[in-house]
C-alpha cells in the first residue's frame, strides 16, 4: 500500500504557493490594476508562513519521502528570508509607484522566489535543491528586468541569465557526478556512501562542482563577476532583495550540503571554501575602494560579507555554523536599513545613486546620516555595533579550528574594507552640501532604516536571543 | 557602602546619557541649540567628575584585588561577563579621564561654533568610551570600549580639524584598527584556550610559551600604535596638528595611555614569560623614541606637531617603565602616565589659547607673548617645565622613578633614556624661547589679550595638579603601591614556575 507523502513540514511553503498562484489568477483576472492589493496580500501571507514558522515543532522533520527537511537549522533560516522578503516588498511598494513601474507580477514573483528559496533551505536531496535554486533563480531573472524598458535593468536580467544558467549547469554537472559515483540524490544516502571519509574521486570532483554553483549563487570571489552589473543594473528594491534573501537561502544550503551529506569529506571541502572566502574578502575589501555608484559599492560590500560569512563555513564546525548565521541575521539588519537609506535618496524627486549625492548629509538630513554611519561602521566591524560581533563570531570559529591564517587574511581585509565604509562617512560629515536630498517621503523607509540602526546599535546590550537561537539552528544541523 | 552603587556603571553611562539628552531634547534656534549642548555637556561631565572623586574616596589602598566590582552575563553560557572593577592602576585613569573632559568642554566653549551639538555629543561618548575601557574587567568588554573609541575620535578630527584633517582621521583610524584587530585575533586564542574573557582569571592562566609569544605580538601590534612606540607612531602627529584643540587634549591626555594601560593590564599579567624575552626589543625601540623623536621635535616649525613628538618621547619613558617590572619603575611609568596625561593636555590647550588668537601654529608667527600676556607665559612656562621634568613639578617624579627602576635592570638604558631628559629641555626651552621671548615686533601678535576668566577657570586646576604631583606625589602614589607590588609578585612568580617548568622538562 503506498502512503502519501508526508506534507505538513512544508506547511509554511504551501500556504505561499497556494497563495501566489491566487494572487496570479487574481492579478490577471482583475479589470484594474490590483498591485497594491497583491502586495499587501503577499506580506500577510509571508506574515503568516513567518508565524507557522515560528510555531513550528523545533524537532527535525522530514517530508515528501525524505526529500524535504525541516528543524531548528532550517527554520532560523527561513525566518530571516520570510522577513527580508517581507520588509523589501513594504519599501519596494512606493519606489515601484513614483518609478511607475508598479506590477502585480512583483509581489507574485516575489513569493515564487522566496518559495525557492525556502525549499533550497529545507533541501535534502540534490534534485530537490537543484528544484529550489531554480525556481528561486529564474523569478530572480524576471523581477531584476521587471523595469523592461530600461536598458540597465535588461542588461542587468540577461546577464543574471546566462551567468546563472551557466552556474546552475555546473552545479547540476556536479550533483549528476555525484549520482553517479555515490549512487543516489539523497543527502543521507550520500552521507552513508562516504561516511568513513574515503569517497570515490568522482564524488569529490562532483563536490567541487556543486561547492563552485553554490559559489556563484553567494556571489563569492571569484564567481562574482554578475554582482556588481546586476546590483547597479536592477531596480533598487530588487537590489535590497538580492543584497539579502538569496545569499542567506544560499548560504543555509551551502551550510547543509558542506556539514550533512559531506560532512565527512571535510577536509577535501575546507579547502576550497577557505580559498573563495579569502578571494571574496580580498575582492570586496579593494575592489569596493573605486567605486562611485553606491549600488556597486554594495554589490562588493556583499562579496566581502559572503567572505567573512564563508570563515565560519570553512572552520566547519558547530559554532563555525553558529557563527554564519549570527552573521547572516546582522547582515540582514544591516543591509535592510542601508538599502532603505539608498531607497530614500532621491534629489527633486528622482532617485540618485552615487556616493557624492550624500555630500553634506550630516548637516543637510542628519537623522538619515547618523543612521547611514551607523550602518557604515557597524559593516565595518566596529564595537560596540551588531557588525562586530557578526565578524567576531565567525573569527572565533576560525580561531577554534585551528585556521589562525584565515582570520589573520580575515581582520587585515577588514581593515582595507573599513576604508571605503570610512569614505562614506566621510563624505556625509566631513564634506560640504552639494545638493540637499529630499526628505524621505515613505513612512516604511523610516521605519526600516530607524528600526535596523536602533537594532544595530543596540545589539551589544543583549546578543543573547540571537546567539542562543543561532546555537540553536546550528546543533540542528551538526548533530543531525 | 559606595562599593555597592554601582558607581562605575554610573561614572561609565552618565556621559552617554547626557549625550542621549543633547541629542533628543536640546530643541530652539541655532544659538539655543548650541548654547544647552554647552552647558548639558558641562554639567553631564562635571558631575562624572565628582561621582568619580566619589570612587577616589572608597578606594581602599591596602587592597591589591579589584574594587568596585560589577559583574553580570552579558552573553550567556559563553563565560562573557558585563564586569567592571577597578585596581590602584586603573583609579587613577579613570579620574584622569573625567577630569580632562570637562576642562575640554570648556575649551571648546568658543573655539567650536559649527554644529556644536554634534560636537558634544561626540566627546560624551568619547567620555563613556575611555573611562569603560579602564574599568572594564572582561576582555571583550574591553577590546569594544578601546575601538569604540575609533568612533567618536574620527569624527571630532574629521568634522571640526584643520585643513588636512581628513587624511589626518583616516590615518588615525585605519592604523589604530590594523593594530586592533590582530589583538581581536589574540583575544579569541586566548578565550578559546582559557574558556573564558574575565580578566581576573586570565591574569591567572598559564598559556604556553610558544603561544605567547605569538599572543604578545599580536598584543604589541595593538597597544604599540595606541602608546605609540617608533616605528608606528606616524599617525600621532598628523591627528593632534589636525585635530581640534580638544581633541588634541584628549588624544594625548587619555587615548595614548590606551596602549600602555593595554600592557600592564594584559601583556604584562598574562604572558609574563613573553613579557621577559621581549623586554630588550622594548627597550630598545623604547631607547629610539625617546631620542630619536626628541630630535624630531626640535627640527618642528609647527607648535602642535611639537608637542606631538615630545609625546611619543614620553610614552618611551613609559613603556622602558613597564617592561623594567621593577616597582619604582612601573609606579613611576604609570605616574609619568598621568603627569604626562595633564602637563600634555595643558600644553596643548597652551596652543589652543594662542591658536584661537591668531589662527597659526607657526612658531615663527609669534615671539615676545611675555610682553603682552604676562599670566599666559607664566603658565607656559609651569607646563613647559613639568613637561622638561623640573623637580616639583610632576614630570620630574615620574621620570626619576622610570630611571631609578630601569637603573637597577639595566644600566646602558637608563643611560639613554637620560639623554632624552636632556633633549626634552632642549627642544621645549627652544619652542619657549621663540614663542615668549624676543621682540613683540609683529603688529598682530602685539594685539593679542591675554588669559580670559574662562582660560584662567581652565588653566586653574590643571596647575593644581601638576603642582600638587609634584610635590606631594604621595597622594598618587600610595594607592597604587598595593597592586603594582602585586603585579610584580604574580609576574616573578610566573617566571620562576616557567623556569622550574624548564628545568624539569629538561631532566
Amino acid at each position: 500500500m503506498t502512503e502519501l507523502p508526508s506534507i505538513l513540514p512544508a506547511l509554511p511553503e504551501l500556504v505561499l504557493a497556494l497563495l501566489a498562484i491566487a494572487l496570479l489568477m487574481y492579478g490577471v483576472f482583475a479589470r484594474t490594476d490590483r498591485t497594491t492589493a497583491c502586495t499587501w496580500a503577499a506580506v500577510y501571507g509571508l506574515g503568516l508562513a513567518g508565524i507557522l514558522l515560528f510555531l513550528e515543532a523545533g524537532s527535525r522533520v522530514e517530508g515528501f519521502y525524505g526529500q524535504f527537511v525541516a528543524d531548528d537549522f532550517t527554520r532560523f533560516a527561513k525566518l530571516l528570508i520570510v522577513a527580508a522578503a517581507a520588509v523589501v516588498l513594504l519599501m519596494a511598494r512606493r519606489w515601484m509607484e513614483t518609478e511607475g513601474i508598479q506590477r502585480f507580477e512583483f509581489p507574485v514573483l516575489m513569493l515564487l522566489s522566496v518559495i525557492g528559496m525556502m525549499l533550497m533551505v529545507s533541501a535534502n536531496d540534490l534534485i530537490g535543491m537543484y528544484l529550489g535554486l531554480e525556481l528561486q533563480s529564474l523569478a530572480l531573472y524576471v523581477m531584476a528586468t521587471i523595469q523592461r524598458d530600461n536598458v540597465r535593468a535588461t542588461e542587468a536580467g540577461l546577464k543574471y541569465f546566462v551567468l546563472g544558467a551557466l552556474a546552475s549547469g555546473i552545479l547540476l554537472y556536479g550533483a549528476s557526478l555525484v549520482y553517479g559515483f555515490a549512487g543516489t540524490t539523497s543527502f543521507t544516502g550520500i552521507q552513508t556512501a562516504v561516511a568513513d571519509g574515503e569517497a570515490p574521486m568522482g564524488v569529490v570532483i562532483g563536490l567541487v562542482f556543486v561547492v563552485c554553483g553554490l559559489a556563484f549563487k553567494v556571489s563569492a570571489a571569484p564567481f562574482h563577476m554578475w554582482t556588481p552589473d546586476v546590483y547597479e543594473g536592477a531596480p533598487t528594491p530588487v537590489t535590497a532583495l538580492f543584497a539579502v534573501a538569496p545569499k542567506v537561502a544560499a548560504l543555509a544550503l551551502f551550510l547543509r550540503v558542506a556539514m550533512e551529506p559531506f560532512g565527512a569529506l571535510t577536509a577535501e571541502w575546507q579547502q576550497v571554501v577557505a580559498i573563495i572566502a579569502v578571494l571574496s574578502m580580498i575582492v570586496g575589501g579593494f575592489a569596493a575602494i573605486a567605486q562611485e555608484n553606491i549600488k556597486r559599492l554594495m554589490a562588493y560590500s556583499s562579496i566581502g560579507h559572503m567572505g567573512y560569512a564563508l570563515v565560519g563555513l570553512a572552520a566547519g564546525s558547530a559554532e563555525g555554523v553558529r557563527g554564519v548565521l549570527i552573521y547572516l541575521a546582522i547582515y540582514l539588519f544591516m543591509n535592510l536599513g542601508t538599502f532603505a537609506i539608498i531607497l530614500a535618496m532621491r534629489q527633486q524627486n528622482r532617485p540618485v545613486e552615487g556616493i557624492k549625492d550624500l555630500a553634506g548629509l550630516g548637516r543637510t538630513r542628519p537623522v538619515m546620516a547618523l543612521s547611514m554611519g551607523v550602518f557604515m561602521f557597524s559593516m565595518a566591524g566596529i564595537p560596540p555595533l551588531a557588525g562586530f560581533f557578526a565578524k567576531f563570531y565567525v573569527f572565533m570559529a576560525a580561531v577554534e579550528a585551528g585556521l589562525v591564517w584565515l582570520a589573520v587574511i580575515g581582520v587585515l581585509t577588514s581593515v582595507v574594507s573599513a576604508f571605503y565604509y570610512l569614505r562614506i562617512v566621510k563624505v556625509m560629515y566631513f564634506d560640504e552640501p552639494l545638493e540637499s536630498l529630499d526628505p524621505i517621503a515613505s513612512p516604511t523607509l523610516r521605519v526600516v532604516m530607524g528600526a535596523s540602526a536602533l537594532v544595530v546599535t543596540f545589539f551589544f546590550m543583549a546578543p543573547g536571543w540571537l546567539v542562543g537561537g543561532a546555537e540553536i539552528a546550528a546543533a540542528a544541523l551538526v548533530a543531525g | 557602602m559606595i562599593e555597592d552603587m554601582s558607581l562605575l556603571s554610573i561614572i561609565t553611562f552618565l556621559p552617554l546619557f547626557g549625550a542621549a539628552c543633547i541629542l533628543l531634547l536640546v530643541r530652539g534656534t541655532e544659538a539655543e541649540v548650541a548654547a544647552n549642548s554647552r552647558w548639558v555637556a558641562l554639567w553631564t561631565s562635571g558631575v562624572t567628575f565628582a561621582l568619580s572623586l566619589l570612587v577616589w574616596a572608597g578606594f581602599d589602598p591596602a587592597r591589591a584585588d579589584f574594587q568596585f566590582v560589577e559583574r553580570f552575563e552579558w552573553v550567556p553560557g559563553y563565560n562573557i561577563a558585563y564586569h567592571m572593577g577597578i585596581d590602584g592602576i586603573s583609579l587613577f585613569f579613570v579620574l584622569l579621564s573625567t577630569f580632562l573632559t570637562p576642562l575640554c568642554v570648556l575649551a571648546s566653549w568658543e573655539a567650536i561654533k559649527t554644529r556644536v551639538r554634534e560636537y558634544m555629543v561626540a566627546f560624551l561618548v568619547l567620555e563613556t568610551m575611555m573611562v569603560g575601557m579602564f574599568c572594564a574587567l572582561d576582555y571583550v568588554l574591553f577590546y569594544v570600549f578601546f575601538e569604540g573609541v575609533l568612533i567618536p575620535m574620527f569624527l571630532i578630527i574629521g568634522v571640526w580639524g584643520g585643513p588636512r584633517r581628513i587624511y589626518a582621521a583616516f590615518k588615525f583610524f585605519l592604523y589604530t584598527l590594523l593594530g586592533s584587530v590582530l589583538m581581536l585575533l589574540a583575544l579569541l586564542a586566548m578565550y578559546l584556550h582559557a574558556g573564558t574573557t574575565d580578566v581576573p582569571t586570565l591574569m591567572v592562566t598559564t598559556f604556553p610559551e610558544s603561544m605567547q609569544i605569538w599572543l604578545f605580538l599580536a598584543l604589541l601590534a595593538s597597544f604599540a600604535v595606541k602608546v605609540p612606540m617608533w616605528p608606528v607612531h606616524t599617525w600621532l602627529p598628523d591627528a593632534h596638528v589636525e585635530a581640534p584643540t580638544a581633541g588634541s587634549v584628549i588624544l594625548a591626555g587619555v587615548l595614548l595611555k590606551m596602549g600602555a594601560y593595554g600592557f600592564l593590564r594584559f601583556s604584562v599579567p598574562m604572558l609574563p614569560q613573553a613579557t621577559a624575552d621581549m623586554a630588550g626589543v622594548i627597550f630598545v625601540l623604547s631607547i629610539i623614541a625617546v631620542i630619536y623623536t626628541s630630535l624630531v621635535a626640535l627640527a618642528q616649525q609647527d607648535m602642535k606637531k611639537l608637542i606631538a613628538y615630545s609625546s611619543v618621547a614620553h610614552m618611551g619613558f613609559v613603556t622602558a617603565g613597564i617592561f623594567a617590572m621593577t616597582q619604582q619603575a612601573v609606579e613611576g611609568a604609570i605616574f609619568q602616565m598621568l603627569s604626562h596625561g595633564i602637563v600634555s593636555a595643558a600644553l596643548f590647550l597652551c596652543v589652543g589659547v594662542v591658536y584661537d588668537r591668531l589662527h597659526t601654529r607657526d612658531i615663527d608667527r609669534y615671539g615676545g607673548l611675555a610682553t603682552n600676556m604676562p599670566k599666559y607665559a607664566l603658565v607656559f612656562m609651569l607646563f613647559m617645565m613639568a613637561s622638561v621634568g623640573l623637580p616639583g613639578t610632576s614630570g620630574f617624579v615620574g621620570e626619576f622613578l622610570v630611571m631609578v627602576g630601569v637603573f637597577q635592570v639595566n644600566t646602558v638604558v637608563t643611560l639613554f633614556i637620560a639623554t632624552g631628559v636632556i633633549l626634552g629641555a632642549v627642544y621645549m626651552l627652544f619652542l619657549y624661547r621663540r614663542v615668549v621671548f624676543g621682540k613683540l615686533e609683529k603688529a598682530d601678535v602685539k594685539a593679542m589679550l591675554d588669559l580670559s576668566p574662562r582660560e584662567m577657570a581652565i588653566f586653574a586646576p590643571l596647575v593644581l595638579v601638576v603642582l600638587w604631583m609634584g610635590l606631594y606625589p604621595s597622594t598618587f602614589l600610595e594607592p597604587m603601591h598595593a597592586s603594582v607590588d602585586n603585579l610584580i609578585t604574580s609576574y616573578q612568580a610566573a617566571l620562576a614556575a616557567g623556569a622550574d617548568g624548564v628545568a624539569v622538562a629538561a631532566r
